[in-house]
């Protein structure tokens, strides 16, 4: 009963505002790495860019009646996973040489 | 699809080769990596070319059809070379069975992309195979330069993926399916009616695809991250990578959103224009060869786009695999040369002065190549850029013909430089460059490969 109240719910919000929330936080993923300067909080923004998408094929996933696009959010999941622990394996390896995660240190490759 | 399941097969054992030690198989690894990529490349092209009974796998998400098949062979045939000239960079490290594993698991994801016929497959394809380069960019440890290579790859791969995911979800929205057939059935019924946001989806698929590929104005990872990794991981970039990324593109762009080509050309055609300026211009003005050579693959990316733009598949297709074959043996060549040569002379021009006299038959090879790249008569370059331009000659974008011969007369300048430099200068020291004779033979090989092509094109382009 709750389920397909939920669905409802879900359905009675028109497209076009998971579309905008979406939008909005992949901007804001896409700024913060743009714009930040330690590593850890650019791997948060990735996060927060891929998870933007999540959310948007979910909301896609319930309009369409299929169930195909949820399939395709656990595959994002394990990858960003995956991502997430080689990001932070390079990353320890960077403090360990430079003894800083400041991305500002990492310019030696210039002309 | 054997092929695929060859070189997973064989990441899984060279990742076991490490585990079960006492079995002596980190000794056998090596011969066995390379019979099977051989392995690979003859079920390819035995069992599976022109054999419409083999071709679907998993629902349609992975198609091995004679398009896949022939970039899937370019590919394999690179690895081959690629493993015999990188075989003592592995040789000098403690963990080799891990890096083999990742290169072949980078290389299953290569062949993935490929053949995939489903957003789904394209996403996994490009994942599989960037995150393991992550890792092998930064694999020298305690090299800043290199650390900082892997990282910043990462960071804009990432970046790109989210784009990549974020336009696939909108065309997704918009069209209801991951499989491209049918969301290119969907687009020609829905035309007119197609919501604001599938636009959105498909120009930020674009510029993800332009990220992966490196062409301008999104290539400002391409130069720091091809000069830091070590040199036989960037010549892994350059040509596999890069060949399984246009294998990807054409596919995407030609099949995929071939009927919207109105849509997406001019964007399309701006980034080639762009890319075509800066990358000629700044390859000029370099003093490391490797750093040249990744503002040279922006320029030659440039050229396989505009094989895409032209969207006459029947031209388009065979032009592009074409070039990528060309650059690819090429850049091959290039980079064996550029490896061997900067253990002891640094990655400068002037580490080539006066190869000739040192070693002449590496310096004809390397002449071959940069003749090659250039784009000069009787090499397989030369041919390379011939197809595009007459692809490019049948649409309305014929300026960027213009563009792409003007640029290509700078290009000749700094492809220049490195043939000045071995023949003209006068070398510093009379120490030959010492190669191994598998790795001549692989320098060797691929100059005549580029030879050969160049006589002889036609048989390349009526393969397809």
């Amino acid at each position: 009963m709750t389920g397909i109240l939920l669905q409802s719910a879900i359905i009675s919000t028109p497209i076009e505002w998971y579309i905008l929330l979406s939008a909005a936080l992949f901007t804001i993923g896409a700024c913060g790495v743009m714009f930040k300067r330690n590593a850890i909080i650019i791997f948060a923004s990735v996060e927060l860019m891929l998870n933007a998408v999540n959310l948007l094929l979910v909301a896609f996933s319930s309009y369409h009646s299929d169930a195909s696009a949820q399939v395709f959010v656990f595959f994002i999941m394990a990858v960003a996973a995956a991502e997430v622990a080689v990001g932070l394996a390079i990353l320890s390896m960077i403090y360990r040489n430079v003894k800083s995660i400041d991305i500002d240190v990492l310019s030696k490759l210039r002309h | 699809m054997k092929g695929l399941f060859i070189i997973s097969g064989l990441g899984i054992f060279a990742m076991l080769a490490e585990i079960f030690k006492g079995l002596g198989l980190k000794k056998i690894l090596y011969p066995v990596v390379l019979l099977g990529i051989i392995a690979a490349f003859v079920v390819n092209i035995n069992y599976e070319w022109n054999n419409t009974m083999s071709i679907s796998w998993f629902d349609n998400m992975i198609v091995f059809d004679n398009f896949a098949l022939a970039f899937s062979g370019i590919i394999l045939a690179l690895a081959f070379f690629w493993f015999i000239f990188a075989n003592d960079y592995f040789e000098n490290t403690t963990n080799v069975t891990d890096h083999f594993a990742l290169v072949l698991f980078a290389l299953t994801g290569a062949l993935m992309l490929t053949a995939y016929r489903n957003m789904t497959t394209l996403f996994l394809g490009i994942e599989i195979m960037s995150i393991p380069l992550y890792v092998l960019a930064a694999s020298k440890k305690n090299d800043v330069s290199s650390n900082e290579a892997g990282f910043k790859y990462l960071i804009l791969g990432s970046f790109a993926t989210g784009f990549l995911l974020f336009g696939i979800a909108l065309v997704y929205g918009a069209t209801g399916s991951f499989d491209i057939m049918t969301i290119r059935t969907k687009i020609s019924l829905m035309e007119g009616s197609m919501p604001m946001f599938f636009n959105v989806g498909v120009m930020m698929m674009l510029v993800a695809m332009c990220f992966k590929v490196a062409a301008a104005p999104f290539h400002f990872w391409t130069p720091d991250v091809y000069q830091g990794s070590p040199t036989v991981i960037t010549a892994f970039m350059s040509t596999i990578v890069k060949t399984a990324a246009f294998a990807a593109f054409v596919r995407l762009f030609l099949v995929g959103f071939g009927n919207i080509n109105e849509r997406w050309e001019m964007v399309m055609a701006v980034i080639v224009a762009l890319s075509l300026i800066i990358s000629n211009i700044t390859a000029a003005s370099q003093g490391n060869v490797k750093r040249m050579l990744a503002y040279s693959s922006i320029s030659h990316a440039a050229f396989m786009l505009m094989g895409i733009l032209a969207v006459k598949p029947g031209m388009s297709i065979p032009s592009v695999l074409f070039y990528t074959l060309a650059y690819s043996i090429g850049s091959i060549t290039a980079f064996s040369v550029l490896y061997n040569v900067s253990k002891k002379g640094g990655e400068g021009f002037d580490a080539f002065n006066g190869l000739s006299k040192r070693n002449p038959l590496v310096a004809i090879c390397m002449t071959i190549a940069m003749l090659s790249l250039a784009g000069i008569p009787v090499t397989a370059g030369f041919f390379a850029k011939y197809f595009i331009f007459t692809t490019i000659m049948t649409t309305s974008f014929k300026w960027l013909l213009v563009l792409a011969v003007l640029t290509s007369a700078v290009g000749v300048y700094y492809y220049f430089k490195v043939i000045i430099a071995m023949y003209f200068k006068p070398a510093e020291t009379t120490e030959k460059v010492e190669i191994e004779l598998p790795v001549l033979l692989v320098i060797v090989i691929t100059a005549l490969l580029t030879l050969a092509i160049g006589f002889m094109p036609n048989y390349v382009i009526d393969m397809l």
